[in-house]
């Protein structure tokens, strides 16, 4: 069952592209996400994918590019970071409201500025609301799976929306971890072959794409876009029992680590979970009641299921490392906060901004958040709910 | 086939079809109906689109008046949205997922808003990738759809709403960026400049050319806009003939570059000619300003020179 291998986050996410085989990859180079293309084009170069690697002057014309790519009636994916998706952006909702299932690994890093090209969440943050599934990844081989369920989910006829599969840019992308590999055949019998309903080289039937849609219209057309947002939750848990079947992995819309009866919790997404583990269990050994909330999937957000999971806590921390310069607090915690309040979980909450342009997230500093967590706990005081760890002031 | 505007029209039924909403007089629509009527009837087209006049105004959902595929995204992109269809059309064929004897043609229109300035960028990647796909600017000197704004292709002097003629600053004071020179850096096989004139052999032949041409093409055609130029609605033909008959706007082809000139006026009108009809150069007619005409011919006259140049360089 499975090949074990050693790779990068990078390395992984290309070679589960390479097993896909999709018909276009358009891309532009921006660290950390470059290696991709790179492993990328070297499969293109030794003929072992079908892919026409389309070798852009710009992230706007990567996605453009796959834009294009995907109304034709292919398969198309593509790889950024930080700048390069804000490059994007005008795009990104362009192709979500054009009902394109394209598929991006998003090698997350610090959007600018002033220019930093470490690790935080402010690329994903700034698209949260543009209409891609956003899938989170903690590591190498959950970059690798989650980009493996990616166009089932997104092809769905229910969904048909693009889809982003995220990584710490550094931190995941560019350690090399143990991994399982699924075989080639097993990949391509799962991921299917694409049969777009509607797509310009159908010469028997011409279509016309991207119409100027008036007051009469865009009305309809965003709430079906919502609706198949609303949608894609039941296709992301199919898709993730059928993965199972094939792997033994299981995935749901986020995990939860030691919350049976815990008393205190963290939330957050990506590679800091894998250290606020050892820290829960650091906590657990000392009997303190901690646990933890990894968010896998972010778009769309399981609101129900996510309140239902903190709901019986005494205080929560979610943590966002990236800063919404709201006045109010992280992206993250403004979701979990909101859902909770509107199933009636009243649980004392605190947001925490941390890690921001690639600071180093210590145990130290989550032991800092689970302190907090149960001095609230203990005294239902919150002297302050939009909070930073590991920053100097 | 020798070119007959009867036959073509009677042959080759429009792909462009009536119930736009483009402006009496306007420039591009009988453009784009050229062009397509280049295609062969058997062969299936992908148009792309830029943001602009031409896009909002022939497709308002649910109404279409393209009956090739189409799609539009936004300004800045035609080029590179057109070239993910073209990457996807040769992957696709590569693999068998296409049937192999239908050919398919890739055309992109954009105005020189989407052209000579936002979209340069697509425009000169798409091109240098090599993408077997004509790219086509409408020319109309400024962002008409926004509402005749200055772009690099307003000519100097022009009257627009952000270079307004004043009693300070007489319109615009930069002259006209050469986008054909600048695709013809590109070495593109084809590069061609044209303009709906005399029957519109001259844009029917280059369009064939350059659909047909294997690789990136480059048409630059001149589409009067009768809101921005300020002539009347049933005067765009005649404008088109002044335009080529003051070498204003020469029509020329650059094959694998090799300048050709189509036309040479026989005699080569004073360019006051092209001017006077249009409200846009008012300003440049009232006493004392005599001047900038004859810096407006100046500057008409040198680029004809070069030209003539070009064509006898490359053809030596």
């Amino acid at each position: 069952m499975g090949i074990r291998e050693r790779l990068s986050g990078n390395e992984a996410a290309a070679i589960a592209m390479k097993q896909i085989n999709p018909d276009v990859v358009a891309a532009f180079p921006i660290t950390p996400s470059t290696e991709i293309p790179q492993y990328f084009s070297t499969f293109v170069s030794n003929g072992s994918v079908d892919t026409e690697f389309v070798a852009v002057e710009s992230e706007h014309s990567a996605m453009s590019a796959c834009v294009g790519a995907e109304a034709a009636g292919s398969r198309a994916m593509t790889a950024t970071s930080a700048n390069g998706l804000s490059f994007m952006w005008e795009m990104i909702y362009i192709a979500s409201s054009l009902r394109l299932p394209i598929v991006m690994s998003l090698v997350n890093r610090a959007v600018s500025g002033p220019l930093n090209i470490h690790n935080d969440h402010s690329d994903a943050m700034g698209v949260r609301d543009s209409g891609w599934i956003m899938l989170f990844s903690e590591n190498n081989q959950e970059a690798y799976d989650n980009l493996i369920m990616a166009h089932r989910i997104a092809e769905n006829k229910d969904v048909l929306l693009p889809l982003m599969v995220c990584q710490d840019g550094f931190i995941t992308s560019h350690s090399i971890e143990n991994i399982e590999l699924i075989e080639d055949d097993k990949v391509k019998e799962f991921v299917g072959t694409y049969k777009p309903e509607h797509y310009l080289l159908n010469d028997k039937e011409p279509m016309a794409i991207g119409p100027l849609d008036v007051q009469s219209y865009l009305f309809e057309h965003k709430y079906q876009q919502a609706q198949a947002m609303r949608n894609a939750k039941k296709v992301i848990a199919d898709v993730a029992k059928d993965f199972e079947k094939m792997t033994g992995r299981k995935y749901s819309f986020f995990e939860e680590y030691k919350m049976e009866d815990a008393e205190i919790a963290v939330v957050c997404m990506n590679s800091t979970a894998g250290t606020a583990k050892t820290v829960v269990d650091d906590l657990r050994n000392k009997g303190v009641k901690a646990g933890l909330v990894k968010v896998r999937v972010f778009r769309p957000f399981p609101t129900e299921e996510i309140a239902n999971a903190l709901g019986n806590l005494k205080a929560v921390a979610i943590m966002d490392k990236a800063d919404s310069l709201n006045g109010a607090g992280g992206a993250l915690f403004e979701d979990v906060t909101s859902a909770m309040y509107v199933n009636k979980k009243q649980v004392p909450a605190v947001s925490y901004v941390y890690g921001i342009g690639g600071r180093d997230v210590t145990s130290n500093d989550i032991h800092e958040v689970y302190e907090y967590l149960q001095n609230v706990a203990n005294t239902g005081e919150i002297d302050n709910p939009y909070r930073y760890v590991g920053l100097r002031v | 086939m020798p070119y007959n505007l009867k036959e073509v029209i009677a042959n080759k039924p429009s792909r462009f079809t009536s119930g736009h909403r483009m402006c009496a007089g306007c420039g591009a629509p009988p453009v784009a109906r050229m062009i397509l009527r280049a295609l062969k009837p058997e062969d299936h087209a992908v148009i792309a689109n830029a943001t602009g006049c031409m896009e909002v105004s022939t497709f308002m959902y649910p109404y279409t008046s393209w009956t090739d595929s189409y799609i539009h995204t936004a300004f800045e992109n035609a080029a590179s949205t057109l070239s993910g269809v073209e990457a996807a059309y040769k992957s696709m064929k590569k693999q068998g997922k296409l049937p192999d004897d239908k050919h398919t043609k890739f055309i992109a229109f954009g105005g020189d808003g989407g052209t000579y300035d936002i979209g340069i960028q697509a425009l000169s990647g798409a091109m240098e990738r090599g993408h077997d796909m004509v790219y086509v600017c409408y020319d109309n000197g400024a962002y008409m759809n926004t509402g005749i704004q200055r772009s690099s292709a307003t000519p100097k002097f022009a009257d627009t709403t952000t270079s307004p003629a004043g009693s300070v600053i007489p319109g615009k004071m930069q002259s006209r960026k050469d986008l054909t020179e600048i695709m013809e850096a590109h070495h593109l096989p084809y590069v061609a400049q044209s303009i709906a004139f005399a029957n519109f052999k001259d844009l029917y032949e280059k369009a064939e050319k350059a659909i047909y041409t294997e690789g990136p093409c480059f048409l630059n055609v001149l589409a009067p806009c009768p809101r921005g130029w300020g002539y009347p609605t049933d005067m765009l033909m005649q404008i088109n003939k002044l335009a080529v008959d003051t070498c204003y706007w020469p029509l020329y082809e650059i094959i694998d570059g090799k300048y050709v000139i189509n036309y040479k006026p026989a005699k080569k009108l004073p360019v006051e000619e092209f001017l006077r009809p249009q409200k846009r150069f008012k300003h440049m007619f009232k006493p004392g300003n005599e001047w900038m005409i004859e810096e407006f011919q100046k500057e008409v006259d040198k680029r004809w020179d070069d030209l003539l140049k070009l064509e006898e360089m490359t053809n030596k």
